[in-house]
């Protein structure tokens, strides 16, 4: 066992991955000398070289479009975004391509590659810097979107997404790369894409969260605990799509209460969908409207004014006695 | 083997006044003393700015930004070949020309700061926001061109980005459409060599970026962008051109970034300091100065006094941005749309409600 961050977890997964399967390689923009703008490919070009760590021109419609060629011809191409605020010039590939190629050739062809992109706000970056846009991407059907929401799962998922069979969108919460350190075991772990966690139980609300809120999320749970007494179960949701209804599912139907908090924007967001569930298969269980925290559903403002933009624990709290007092 | 070559080009390259500070007779663009002496003002502007702006950021006063210093030349001399009725369309990099267009620096300041007012620059037209998304910026400027010619206007369109934009498609794109409609304008690649720590040689396998134009049917220039007459006249001759309906020109300026990437940046890991150095040699404001010296328009004392000058207009413009030009705290409903929905003005009645209660967040 090592204690580690988020950055550090990551760049330990791509270079066991790396290691293990000569068909990993890596690409995207200052990834290789410079070791990535965040360090996140620290060491990988030392250690693997030029061939197999891609500083690659600047085009991310062409960073996709060459992994997309380089993954039907039996590579496992891990590309990264410098930042997701880019990433919607790789659009024409993930949608008309990435999400599909599987189907057209009814599963003769497929596209087994992973775009790593840092994602979401908090951290005073500039224009574009700070957006989460996991709906956009978890809309497109056949292309998988992973959010780890810290080192040890940050680790286990990204490993098993260079392993998948698909697509897989793997966003890593920028504020959350620094943030904390955590016990992440010596050997490799893969953990399941689509599969949600039960990170602390309890019986009175689920609060289902992902990404940079999670730890928030647990802030307000231990804040309400405290305060009122109130035993609150959190899922960390990992994987935005395919999402885990059951254990989702699973857990309202003990508590009977729900809270929902995402970073995004509310309009048609996760919240939403997993709203969209919980009514389909659990409804007479709720004592409550299910609560959702997420940002305004405006542009995000500059980093001058995101604060009062961004959901905080504040947000959460507000929520869980909203849904506890309804 | 194809039996005949369809196909010949060579790309002229331009440089008026050297490093020493001797002027090209035959290739003088002849510009008069007094203009001659703004031009190196507005560049030491530029310079003193940005050495300030590195400075607030280092104190935590100014968000992450990108410095330009060492690349006075490149940005300043084609904006002194503007006119208003011109459409400047920037990147990143172009502090000298945004300030000579007559954008104040406390706007810049915001812009960085983090707050929207920076891209609003009052009594200045035809001058858009800085752009962050690389190359971006570049079929816009196509556009806007379209739009002069579309209304026979006699104004051209100036345009920057840097040579890492040149492997998007944007500008792929961007070209290919102003030289099919032959719109005018005037796309200036600022080429530092480096895409932060990306050289040139592995972002591009062609020679020179002003070869790039050759595969879209338009003249391609490069020129020593370090060099602010060679970037004046050959900016002059492509907006002159533009404006008489002979569509646009690449012009490509070989320059150098002195400074990190942006403030996040550490340039160590990737490049040596001897090139820095080789390059801080061809420092730009020296060889213009080294010219107004030769002619005998500039002296030491004036160079203090100017210096003094550019000292209190940057600071008062700092007061400006620190005593803030802020809208109120829910401008951030008011620009959604033309129109108030309700699904928006619900939120800002929560977020006000919120403010009030003295919570910070959303
Ligand atoms: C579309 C896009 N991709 C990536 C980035 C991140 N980024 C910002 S500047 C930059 C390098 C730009 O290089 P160049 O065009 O040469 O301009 P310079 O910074 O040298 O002025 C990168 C990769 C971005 N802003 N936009
Ligand atoms: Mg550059």
């Amino acid at each position: 066992m090592a204690r580690m961050n988020m950055v550090q977890a990551i760049n330990l997964a791509l270079h066991e991955e790396m290691k293990r399967d000569e068909n990993v390689i890596v690409m995207g923009q200052d990834v290789g000398v410079n070791e990535g703008v965040f360090r996140v490919t620290a060491g990988l070009y030392k250690e693997f070289g030029e061939r197999r760590v891609i500083d690659t021109p600047l085009a991310e419609s062409g960073i996709l479009g060459t992994a997309v060629g380089m993954a039907l011809a039996g590579l496992r191409p891990v590309a990264e975004m410098q930042f997701s605020g880019f990433s919607y010039l790789m659009m024409g590939h993930l949608e008309g391509h990435c999400s599909r190629y599987r189907s057209r050739t009814h599963g003769h062809l497929t596209v087994p590659l992973v775009v790593r992109m840092p994602y979401g706000g908090g951290v005073r970056a500039l224009e574009h810097h700070s957006e989460s846009r996991e709906a956009m991407f978890a809309h497109i059907p056949g292309i998988k979107v992973v959010i780890p929401s810290g080192p040890r799962n940050a680790r286990a998922l990204l490993t098993a997404a260079i392993r998948d069979a698909d697509t897989v969108v793997f966003m890593e919460p920028k504020r959350s790369y620094r943030a904390f350190r955590e016990e992440v075991p010596e050997e490799s772990e893969v953990w399941p894409i689509g599969k949600a966690r039960v990170v602390q139980e309890g019986t009175d609300l689920t609060l289902v969260s992902w990404g940079a809120m999670l730890r928030m999320a647990l802030e307000a749970a231990g804040e309400a605990h405290a305060r009122r007494g109130v035993s609150v179960e959190i899922i960390d949701l990992l994987s935005i799509s395919p999402m885990d209804t059951e254990t989702i599912l699973d857990s309202v139907k003990k508590t009977g209460r729900c809270v929902i908090a995402q970073e995004a924007p509310l309009r048609l967001g996760p919240a939403s969908e997993i709203i969209a569930r919980i009514n389909d298969k659990a409804l007479l269980y709720l004592e409550a409207p299910v609560g959702r925290v997420g940002s305004y559903d405006v542009v995000t403002p500059y980093f001058g004014r995101e604060q009062a933009y961004f959901p905080g624990v504040d947000s959460v709290r507000r929520a869980i006695d909203e849904t506890l007092d309804f | 083997m194809p039996a005949k070559q369809t196909y010949k080009f060579s790309i002229p390259h331009l440089r008026i006044l050297d490093q020493d500070g001797k002027v090209n007779k035959k290739l003088d663009p002849g510009l008069s003393d007094e203009v001659l002496i703004t031009l190196y003002r507005r560049m030491v502007l530029a310079r003193e700015a940005d050495q300030r702006m590195l400075r607030l950021q280092r104190q935590g006063r100014l968000g992450t930004f990108s410095p330009s210093t060492g690349q006075e030349a490149a940005a300043c001399g084609p904006a002194l070949a503007m006119e208003e009725s011109d459409w400047l369309v920037p990147a990143f990099r172009e502090l000298g020309a945004l300030l000579m267009r007559g954008v104040p620096l406390h706007r810049v300041l915001l812009f960085w700061g983090g707050f929207e007012e920076g891209n609003i620059f009052p009594g200045v037209e035809r001058t858009l926001p800085i752009a962050v998304i690389v190359a971006s910026q570049i079929p816009h400027a196509a556009g806007v061109a379209y739009t002069m010619k579309y209304r026979r206007e006699p104004s051209a369109v100036l345009c920057f980005f840097g040579d890492g934009a040149t492997s998007e498609g944007d500008f792929h794109e961007g070209l290919n459409f102003a030289s099919v409609w032959k719109a005018p304008v005037v796309f200036i690649c600022q080429n530092n060599q480096w895409a932060i720590s990306t050289p040139l040689e592995r972002q591009m396998n062609s020679e020179t970026v002003a070869q790039k134009a050759v595969a879209y049917g338009i003249p391609g220039i490069r020129v020593d962008g370090n060099d602010p007459l060679a970037m004046y006249a050959a900016t002059h001759e492509a907006l002159e051109r533009a404006r008489a309906g002979e569509g646009p020109t690449l012009i490509e300026a070989l320059t150098y970034r002195l400074m990190m990437h942006t403030t996040a940046d550490d340039p160590s890991k990737y490049r040596s300091d001897e090139e820095v150095q080789a390059w801080k040699d061809r420092d730009p404001l020296r060889r213009m100065r080294r010219l107004l010296d030769s002619r005998k328009l500039w002296s030491d004392t004036e160079e203090e006094a100017l210096l003094a000058q550019v000292k209190v207009q940057i600071d008062g413009e700092v007061k400006i941005y620190e005593q803030g030009v802020r809208a109120k705290p829910d401008v951030l409903f008011d620009h959604v749309w033309a129109e108030r929905y309700p699904e928006i003005e619900e939120q800002r009645a929560a977020f006000l409600a919120r403010q009030q209660g003295g919570e910070t967040h959303g």
